[in-house]
């Protein structure tokens, strides 16, 4: 009895962790749907917006993995100056605002971007960005600096004995051992990216070319918005989450979940590189930073001009992702060390969630007990901390199993206790990959603009509404100075928090 | 979920409670409006100062995105609001406003400007603007939809089912083509760049150089005229008219402050309120106020379209499905 | 007395069975490659495998106690030392599980690792030793402790023959003469033929009583006979 009361207490922190997900998920799709009166059900439109959903999701998560696997194997396999820098800037696009990304395409890909210009030059026909093509793009921007990280982790998981013997056998290494490694990473990959563009809402419906390019989101907007047809709303986000489930389901028959990210400053000896090797690291370079440059190249001008109120709007976002970043990380420890079935669901759900019926669903959890205006950042705090939680928790969860599997015997033996492995053995073992999870946690926590848009006043802006409202405003050259720096503040986040994981915790 | 936010929110909400017994003894008027009317640069502040000058009460408003996310925020609120004003709604979104059976009349009788005769006694406006198609001055313009099917200008428009302006368009089309309109929404598709989900994502395109022109308003030029000071930016009015929208204001039928949200619904159509709309909201007053400099070169179209808010509504659900199925092929 | 009665341990489809008892000094556990030795030792460990039957010592039965509350500290192939903590600290979880090591005790772990050969090497971590000083450092803390029973899972087994013997020989002397249990699983018989006191013969998911080691060598059964060779 007394062993079950402890282990009651122990798990209470993952049980509280997984109920404040499960609230701000499954909860608030509840309250939207408890809410709503009849409504009109699924339209036509609305059974071509599924389908165009899947679509690109499918598309661009296929594309994704597929273009980073050369990128990847070239970093496993490369050593030059500034690869670490290089493998960070890759993080870049994930957590940039998406109307920042998307006019920083559309300045290299766009009608009068540098491509296009180019191609003139060239006497060659320029070439349009929009439609389902562009969609994929924008996509494949997003998520590529995602899908290398995650297939990288694969190659360095990969022993180096392995491809000594396989060298000295001279065997495929592709077949042998590429292969094998790539059934066992890539679905997990696909399946994150197909889980990340399925939300997609203004990415799809900028660069889409029109209505062919709808989604579900984009559905669900309008249910809320325009119709204030709930429960339409309710029953998309429902297809949204059935979708998900499906396609986690899918995933994990033919994959465990699999880390990513931390522990990636080490390649591994080969003797068999390419010089495509450097053909696909100055690409995906190009691709990745041109449009970073296009968007410092448009806002550094206009950044000595940014008024009081950016800033003091940028601190208030820096505080938000600080208090996210603390929930976050508390939450997917808690987790990562109860393990189970509680991991694969939290470590899913936020991705499937619809922003809009999250945000709708709160606002009416809320509103009864106190006025939202007055709780709009503690609100964004818990949705942001809520969203990053899947990126923590596949971080942290196979650290902890792999440290449990070789530390885990002698700390059973020193009878160590609960409390003492985890401050002696656990968080020092721990310091790489909860620094990188609290870089990346402040880094979208800062770059979110998120549920804070429907509940905000002016007092209460985070430094994206800031920007959103300062474009809406027609004041284009502020909001891009704004945007530099947002980018500057979440790579800077990111580098402070990643930096501190990168000492090592052995050495000496 | 409860106790999670409500001491997350404490402090927060402590400043709240800090900040209203300091002013206890003033009435406080809510006025619920759209974000960027409440922004340093919107007509939020100024308008704030000139009431509070002659009222005795606190002025606070506050934002919650754009009209129709408005709309949605009060439906959801329901009569437990705090609201007693509703200001920024437009006459696509009136009747659904209507039907909630929220507001009351309100009882102010005013001369406006607007192009359109204007007898509404529940929804008053504040200001107004033509829909019209912003470009450079030396692009070649048009004058009508047809005329713009047939060129090979790209445009960016936004989404009627996220935008407002978007949804404008649409009353736009059919209000001067009438049965024509789905062929031309058919001939327009291969102009049309893109649709992007708001107004904000479809004039930063058109800045950026991806169309030739967007939709705005006829008094999108006078902003880059006045603050920028570039004239390079023009409307095109089309021969058949330019749609209107009509931004109104309307109070709310549970208001615990009944005198002072009538003190304020009286205010909005005096020139307190009215000087301050052209150069924050860059749109027409609604009243007869001189206008700032500048306006005076922006283009006129020959006449404002405007359907009733009825009609709107009702029409709504079918010319969303005409325009996506249009635009879908 | 260490008495295993009885038991049996299932790891999947194999299955070890155990009916013996072990006395102290030092025994060795030897016989064919998945023949059940790390298994037997995972058992009196309490680590994973289920048990069936009951592992008794001095009269205590210790089936269903954690691994750490049993009377048994133990050194495995490998992840002995935790690598971000120093060696004292290392060496110091066998007294202070939560490392507040009282005066008294820091100066016990500075006098073991005098004792093991690694004066003065405390506040190193174990990336700046070699592979024979991080076995002393490991063994200092099974030294350091004061559970009767020690369990070496072929610790030893990457070292050369030299320090091996060297390990070996710190084991016998400063534990098994001590009078405490110490079983040690090894690959090489002449590990168990040099050093052992007992011979505990483990194949085909058998685990046979020990013998003495001058015994065991002198008329192998059939059956260790040709493990021998």
């Amino acid at each position: 009895m007394a062993r079950s009361a402890v282990a009651i207490i122990r798990s209470l922190p993952a049980w509280l962790t997984a109920a404040l997900v499960l609230a701000l998920t499954l909860g608030t799709l509840l309250a939207v749907a408890l809410r709503a009166e009849v409504g009109r059900g699924l339209s036509a439109g609305d059974w071509s917006a599924i389908r165009f959903t899947v679509l690109q999701a499918a598309a661009s998560a296929i594309a994704s993995v597929i273009l980073a696997i050369p990128v990847a194997r070239a970093l496993a396999r490369r050593q030059f100056r500034g690869r670490g820098a290089l493998v960070m800037l890759l993080g870049a696009p994930f957590i940039l605002p998406v109307i920042v990304a998307v006019l920083g395409l559309l300045a290299v890909f766009g009608r009068g971007g540098l491509l296009n210009a180019g191609l003139l030059a060239l006497g060659v026909a320029p070439i349009s960005i929009y439609g389902a093509g562009g969609v994929v793009l924008a996509h494949v921007f997003f998520n590529l600096p995602l899908a290398v990280r995650l297939i990288l982790q694969g190659w360095l998981s990969i022993p180096a004995e392995r491809f000594r013997l396989a060298a000295q056998l001279n065997a495929p290494i592709w077949r042998v051992l590429e292969l094998p490694m790539l059934a066992r990473h890539a679905p997990g990959a696909l399946l994150v990216i197909f889980l990340i563009c399925l939300t997609s809402f203004a990415v799809a419906l900028t660069l889409g070319g029109g209505p062919r390019a709808t989604t579900v989101e984009l559905a669900i907007w309008q249910a809320i918005r325009f119709d204030f047809d709930l429960g339409r709303a309710a029953l998309l986000a429902c297809v949204q989450f059935a979708l998900c489930a499906m396609a986690a389901l899918v995933a994990w028959r033919i994959t465990p979940l699999n880390g990513f990210g931390s522990g990636l400053d080490r390649t591994v000896a080969r003797w068999d590189q390419s010089r495509w090797d450097w053909v696909w690291l100055l690409l995906v370079t190009l691709f990745l930073v041109l449009p970073l440059a296009m968007i410092l190249w448009r806002g550094v001008p206009s950044l000595p001009d940014l008024g009081p109120d950016i800033y003091r709007a940028a601190g208030r976002s820096v505080l938000v992702a600080l208090a996210a970043t603390t929930l976050t990380l508390a939450g997917a420890l808690a987790l990562s060390l109860r393990g189970g079935v509680l991991v694969a669901l939290v470590g899913s759900l936020p991705l499937a969630a619809s922003a809009l019926v999250m945000g709708t669903g709160l606002f009416l959890l809320v509103f009864p007990f106190v006025n939202p205006v007055t709780v709009a950042l503690p609100v964004t705090v818990g949705v942001n901390a809520v969203m990053a939680m899947p990126f923590a928790l596949r971080l942290l969860s196979p650290a902890v199993a792999d440290i449990r599997s070789d530390y885990g015997p002698l700390a059973a033996n020193l009878a160590l206790g609960s409390w003492a492995t985890l401050r002696l053995v656990i968080l020092p073992r721990l310091r790489k990959p909860l620094s990188f999870a609290a870089g990346l946690t402040m880094a979208l926590s800062i770059g979110d603009l998120g549920v804070v848009a429907l509940f905000a006043t002016p007092a209460q802006e985070t430094l994206p509404l800031a920007m959103y409202r300062l474009m809406g405003a027609y004041r284009m050259d502020a909001a891009a100075g704004a945007a530099v720096l947002l980018l500057f503040m979440a790579l800077g986040a990111f580098w402070i928090c990643d930096s501190r994981g990168q000492g090592d915790a052995d050495a000496g | 979920m409860k106790n999670l936010f409500s001491s997350l929110g404490l402090s927060s909400v402590g400043a709240i409670l800090c900040a209203s017994t300091a002013i206890a003894q003033t009435p406080t008027l809510n006025v619920l409006t759209y974000d960027s009317f409440t922004s340093e640069w919107g007509p939020g502040p100024a308008i704030e100062a000139a009431f509070e000058a002659e009222c005795a009460c606190d002025l606070v408003f506050t934002g919650a995105g754009d009209g129709a996310a408005l709309l949605a925020r009060l439906q959801l609120e329901g009569t437990r609001t705090d609201a007693d004003i509703v200001l920024g709604l437009d006459t696509n979104l009136t009747a659904a406003a209507r039907d909630t059976g929220l507001f009351a009349p309100h009882g102010v009788t005013a001369d406006l400007t607007l192009p359109v005769a204007w007898d509404d006694d529940t929804f008053l406006p504040f200001d107004w603007g033509y829909l019209a198609f912003v470009a450079n001055k030396d692009t070649p313009a048009v004058a009508s939809f047809r005329a713009l099917a047939d060129s090979d200008l790209k445009i960016v428009i936004q989404d009627p089912r996220s935008s407002t302006p978007g949804l404008g368009l649409l009353m736009w089309v059919y209000a001067s083509e009438g049965y024509a309109a789905p062929q031309i929404w058919a001939d327009l598709a291969d102009n049309i760049v893109t649709v992007t989900p708001g107004w904000t994502e479809a004039y930063n395109l058109f800045l950026e150089g991806e169309a030739d022109a967007v939709l705005s308003y006829t008094t999108s030029p006078a902003y880059h005229l006045i603050a920028e000071e570039d004239d390079s930016k023009t409307s095109w009015g089309f021969d058949a008219g330019n749609y209107l929208q009509v931004e109104v204001a309307a109070k709310l039928a549970g208001t615990d402050q009944p005198a002072l949200a009538d003190q304020f619904m009286a205010f909005i159509t005096s020139p307190g309120f009215q000087d301050v709309i052209p150069e924050t909201n860059w749109m027409y007053p609604a009243t007869d106020v001189s206008l700032p400099g500048g306006f005076d070169t922006l283009t006129v179209p020959s006449k404002g379209l405007l359907l009733s808010s009825q009609d709107a509504a009702d029409l709504r659900d079918d010319l969303v499905e005409t325009w996506r199925a249009a635009l879908s092929q | 007395m260490l008495t295993l009665d009885d038991v049996t341990v299932s790891k999947g489809t194999f299955q070890l069975r155990a009916n013996l008892q072990v006395p102290p000094g030092l025994t060795a556990v030897i016989g064919p490659s998945g023949g059940g030795k790390s298994t037997l030792l995972a058992a009196i460990a309490g680590f994973g495998p289920t048990v069936t039957g009951r592992v008794i010592w001095d009269g205590d039965d210790l089936s269903g106690k954690e691994p750490g509350q049993r009377p048994v500290t133990m050194l495995f192939q490998d992840h002995n030392l935790f690598p971000h903590l120093t060696i004292a600290q290392n060496v110091g979880l066998a007294l202070a599980p939560r490392l507040k090591l009282s005066v008294k005790q820091s100066a016990q772990v500075d006098a073991v690792l005098t004792d093991v050969g690694l004066p003065g090497l405390g506040g190193r971590k174990p990336a700046a030793l070699s592979g024979g000083q991080i076995g002393r450092a490991a063994l200092a803390r099974c030294l350091l402790s004061d559970r009767p029973v020690v369990l070496l899972d072929e610790a030893f087994a990457a070292l050369g023959p030299a320090l091996r013997a060297e390990m070996l020989t710190l084991v016998r002397d400063r534990m098994a003469q001590q009078g405490r249990t110490v079983i040690m699983v090894t690959h090489d018989p002449n590990d168990a033929r040099s050093f052992a006191d007992q011979v505990l013969f483990v194949a085909e998911g058998v685990a046979h009583p020990p013998l003495k080691a001058a015994a065991f060598f002198y008329d192998p059964s059939p059956a260790a006979q040709s493990y021998l060779g």
